[in-house]
């Protein structure tokens, strides 16, 4: 009769062990996918910038400071490989594209065209995107790490090494850590 | 300790409820399954396999509008879908909060009508549509039109077509064994004559259990569809994170009377607020048979979450 309770625990246990580990996986999982979905659209964003300078310049060739601290911003974005670097080039980018959409109110022929307004629509809405699948990618960390800290599933974290992960969030001083100058 | 009511702790908390009312109602179920079972006398096998009867007629009953729910609702409502050249704002907009609620962008639908409602329905995120009166879009903002459709993609993402239709099936057995029941009473083909005393007693007692149970369990039902408004108002606030935006949405269309010809009795439950509006009384027992809960409540929990999110 004992011997079939200490069976049961045993038994209990290691499927307790089993769900709880499976979920832990699931979750950083979904981390990543949603990481891959931040990517997905600062490569969008990225990819916009080249048509938009292009349609700039046939109307304000002369701004070029504007046009390289667009393209640099882009660049850095393009080039960044971890989660600080990309969330600070992206800041650095839309501080960019505020100035070249600021010059861009001087030229009357520029902000009528079609061409123009079109980019401009796309490109604030893949911003809205990009803020939108950073919030998903957050509040999936934010599942992960209520796992990883609270008991009992804190335990089995400890035990198969999972780790914390961070918030998707630029302070002041990482944007300063990218070399862009305007 | 101060209590902090944040949009997770009314979603935790609407979650929680959820459970608790389905506690109940499934000891309610079985009461009154083992009442009728009583009553019917076929001895246990024999009412059991009518219990079982009743549960599958209510399942089968209930799959069809489970499975092709989008399909249903849609074509009696008389929606058109839209694409994003029809109308790109919106679709944007739909677009971006589904990124933001990590679910795959739904099928976006608008009925041509001026009343003010939207609602969502559809078996899984996969299969799910959006629908907009053109009188919503129209009257509302930007901000309160995010505000709503969040509500809207929250009923997609805490899969409350599926909640509500496992309670249609409970609520459909429910109201098929009263009906059994008290037809079996009216032939009174029973075979046993030899009732005691006893049983006469039991019969009276099973003869209100099948009158009252299937007010009961459209109460209960109707208990949850106003638990699960609570919850995608709350769980929508976490993806705008902007509770305002809905009140203003929700005082702006509670103001605006004019019903929806397209709403019917079956699809109520799945609009943002009671399309049937010159109907809804503040009076507590007509409170008790809304699918909705007063936008008063729904206004008072929103601005609860202010500032705390």
């Amino acid at each position: 009769m004992e011997s079939y309770i200490v069976i049961g625990i045993v038994v209990l246990t290691f499927l307790w062990l089993l769900v709880t580990y499976n979920s832990l996986v699931t979750l950083r999982n979904r981390v990543k996918e949603a990481w891959s979905q931040i990517d997905v659209q600062l490569k969008r964003r990225s990819s916009l910038i080249p048509n938009l300078v292009e349609a700039v310049k046939g109307y304000a060739k002369h701004e070029k400071s504007v046009f390289e601290n667009v393209t640099r911003a882009r660049s850095a974005l393009v080039g960044a490989s971890n989660l600080h670097e990309k969330a600070a080039a992206n800041d650095m980018l839309t501080g960019a594209l505020k100035s070249l959409f600021a010059v861009a109110e001087d030229y009357p022929d520029l902000k009528a065209s079609e061409n123009f307004k079109q980019l401009q629509e796309e490109i604030s809405d893949t911003e809205t995107k990009v803020a939108a699948s950073r919030q998903f990618y957050n509040t999936n960390v934010l599942d992960l790490n209520n796992s990883l800290e609270t008991v009992p599933s804190s335990w089995i974290g400890q035990m198969f090494g999972f780790t914390k992960e961070e918030f998707f969030k630029a302070s002041e001083e990482e944007k300063a850590d990218v070399k862009v100058k305007f | 300790m101060a209590k902090v009511n944040t949009a997770w702790d009314q979603v935790s908390g609407n979650i929680f409820k959820t459970w608790l009312i389905m506690f109940f109602f499934s000891l309610f179920t079985v009461g009154v399954i083992y009442i009728l079972a009583q009553g019917f006398g076929y001895g246990q096998m024999g009412s059991l396999s009518i219990v079982g009867f009743a549960l599958i007629m209510a399942g089968v009953m209930n799959f069809a509008s489970y499975f092709w729910s989008d399909k249903i609702v849609l074509g009696i409502s008389g929606a058109k879908p839209i694409q994003q050249k029809d109308n790109p704002q919106v679709y944007r907009l739909v677009e971006n909060l589904c990124i933001a609620a990590g679910l795959p962008t739904p099928k976006i639908y608008i009925i041509d009508d001026s009343a003010t409602n939207a609602f969502a329905t559809g078996r899984d995120p996969k299969h799910s549509a959006i629908c907009f009166t053109s009188g919503i879009l129209d009257k509302l903002n930007k901000v309160e039109l995010e505000g709503v459709t969040a509500h809207e993609l929250s009923h997609v993402g805490n899969r409350d077509t599926l909640v509500m239709s496992v309670v249609s099936v409970l609520v459909g057995m429910i109201a098929l064994l009263s009906d059994f029941f008290l037809r079996s009473l009216w032939f009174g083909g029973r075979g046993n004559n030899d009732r005691d005393n006893n049983n006469t007693v039991f019969l009276i007692i099973a003869l209100v259990s099948a009158i009252l149970a299937p007010i009961v369990a459209t109460l209960i039902q109707l208990a949850v569809s106003r638990r699960r408004e609570f919850l995608a108002d709350a769980s929508g606030v976490l993806l705008t994170r902007y509770p305002e935006g809905l009140i203003n949405a929700l005082l702006k269309i509670s103001k605006d009377k004019e019903p929806l010809e397209a709403a019917n009795r079956g699809t109520a439950h799945l609009y943002i607020v009671n399309p049937f509006k010159g109907q809804q009384a503040g009076a507590f027992l007509a409170g008790l048979f809304n699918t909705h809960p007063p936008i008063e409540a729904r206004v008072k929990a929103l601005k609860e979450m202010e500032g705390k999110i």
